[in-house]
């Protein structure tokens, strides 16, 4: 058994109890490497992330994460999801919610060091909202919540991070520094998988590509599978006009409306 | 000030009842703080009027009121359980089901009794007045434990407010958590009942901690102010159920739902002077 090999798939379907989202999925991620996942609205991006951190089960196929059932090792996996109910109405400061990123390690009772509080105030340095620690959740823009949000799963100190549309909301100075948090993630030899919709800068940074429309359209590294060809397979429309790759999206149907909502 | 002391010193119901109060302010305070915080206040209403049937049987049988109490808590928690997970019905359907069934079977239980209208009145509004020794010594234990789940499952529990999800990815088991955190809700229900009654143990357990979540950013404070709160009411509702010979649960209850009204309108009208424009954090 290869301890290098972080997530694996083989001939994996995903999706509900009644309805398989995406069939036959195969893949492998390396420590210190990072997936994309691309796809519209419905592609069965989130789906895919969800059955890896183990909120969903495997319809059919293998899949192993650190060479085990999923959900067996929540102490290296950090994940980041694309709704969050409670910050409206809970009292609690952006440093708390940083701070739970590192209850895995501690469990119940497990007393919080001198190091946790370092990394909590590295982290969240590094998001850039050092300065916003005492201030409620619920006073903090969308931006600065997501931010918030990355710093929580960046203190987890995770081998594994999985991230739902981690720069959704972010403005360019966020996603910056977003991109270079998941660089230094890498250098330190964890590996990540996010779904995004920045075919530009953030897939062409990652080691693989996975191109969703309900199937897998195409999986490689980005130099060979982002070609306008399969990008049109996935999305329907591609305009290519200055040099920049654009999308146009449209969207896959199904019923579970989780992953249905407004993003731009 | 004599006025304000007086019934506690010369009647030893009053100061047993305040103690009581105390105790139920405290459990109703730390369980009501996740009610709130999770949006948990219908399965609170239910499970408070849920116990009502088993209560009941209990009186006809002559066992103590916990008892059934406990059992009617653990009927509605389980059936509430069934229906969510067997069908497509959503929680908030299988609680009101369960509710509304389970509040007439304790009122058609109670109406075969030869004292309907006394029985009732007491199940529904308790008897902060008239608290045993035993009771007390009940509360008590049922208030340290209520603590001690807090202290031990305080993660879990602030995780599972957060983020469900994030609490299932941590390790931390939801289905596990969620059904400790309604064990403690139920406790607290089934305990405090003989004090405040069932109808009003509802008031008690989200009236303080709504007005704690209204003042506080942290939730440990959250906690802090509802105590006081909690507190407060008991000590003021008593005092003028004493002087003007009002029944004293609806009188406790009441003053907890004013307190709740005036601090919101206070922090209405400060939120309007200092966020105004509503104020937000940049940068």
């Amino acid at each position: 058994m290869d301890k290098n090999i972080y997530v694996q798939a083989g001939s994996l379907d995903i999706g509900y109890k009644d309805e398989t989202i995406v069939s036959d999925i195969n893949l492998e991620l390396r420590k210190g490497q990072a997936l994309a996942l691309i796809g519209t609205n419905g592609s069965g991006k989130s789906t895919l992330l969800r059955t890896i951190v183990s909120l969903l089960k495997p319809l059919n196929g293998a899949l192993t994460v650190f060479g085990k059932t999923p959900g067996e090792s929540p102490c290296r996996v950090a994940y980041l999801g694309q709704f969050h109910h409670g910050g409206f109405i809970l009292p609690l400061r952006a440093i708390e919610v940083v701070r739970m990123g590192r209850f895995p390690m501690h469990g119940l009772l497990g007393r919080m060091h001198k190091e946790d509080d370092e990394i909590v105030w590295s982290v969240m340095r590094m998001m850039g909202i050092e300065k916003l620690a005492n201030t409620p959740l619920r006073y903090l823009s969308g931006g600065q919540q997501q931010r918030t949000y990355l710093a929580q799963v960046l203190a987890h100190r995770a081998d594994l991070l999985v991230l739902d549309e981690p720069t959704s909301g972010l403005d360019a100075g966020g996603r910056d520094l977003y991109l270079q948090a998941v660089r230094s993630e890498l250098a330190r030899g964890a590996a990540v998988v996010s779904a995004t919709h920045d075919i530009q800068e953030e897939a062409n940074m990652c080691h693989q590509v996975m191109l969703l429309a309900r199937r897998v359209v195409a999986y490689g590294p980005p130099k060979t599978t982002l070609t306008p060809e399969a990008l049109l397979e996935t999305f329907g429309i591609v305009v290519t006009g200055d040099k920049r790759l654009r999308v146009i999206e449209s969207v896959h149907g199904h019923d579970h409306g989780e992953e249905l909502h407004d993003e731009h | 000030m004599d006025w304000f002391i007086h019934p506690f010193i010369t009647n030893e119901f009053m100061v047993r009842a305040l103690l009581a109060g105390v105790l139920v302010s405290i459990a109703c305070s730390v369980a009501g703080t996740f009610v709130i915080l999770r949006g948990l206040s219908f399965i609170g209403d239910a499970l408070s009027h849920g116990v009502l049937p088993g209560i009941a049987v209990a009186f006809l049988m002559g066992v103590p009121g916990v008892l059934g109490a406990a059992v009617g808590a653990a009927f509605m928690i389980g059936g509430i359980s069934l229906i969510t997970h067997r069908s497509r019905l959503s929680s908030d359907t299988a609680i009101g089901l369960l509710f509304v069934g389970m509040l007439s079977l304790g009122v058609i239980i109670i109406s075969h009794s030869s004292s309907f209208s006394g029985d009732l009145t007491r199940i529904l509004f308790g008897e902060i007045l008239g608290i045993s020794t035993q009771s007390l010594v009940l509360q008590l234990v049922a208030t340290l434990v209520i603590i001690a789940i807090t202290i031990v499952c305080f993660r879990p529990f602030l995780l599972l407010s957060f983020d469900p999800e994030q609490a299932q990815v941590a390790g931390f088991s939801t289905r596990l958590f969620h059904n400790i955190m309604l064990f403690m809700i139920a406790l607290t229900v089934i305990v405090s009942f003989q004090t405040v009654g069932t109808l009003l143990v509802f008031g008690l357990l989200i009236a303080p901690a709504a007005a704690g979540a209204l003042l506080a950013r942290r939730i440990q404070v959250m906690m802090t102010w509802s105590i006081i709160f909690g507190v407060l009411s008991m000590y003021v509702g008593l005092l003028l159920s004493y002087y003007y010979n009002l029944a004293a649960g609806a009188s406790i209850i009441l003053v907890t739902v004013i307190i709740f009204f005036i601090v919101f309108i206070i922090q209405n009208v400060r939120s309007r002077q200092i966020f105004s424009p509503r104020k937000k954090a940049h940068g």
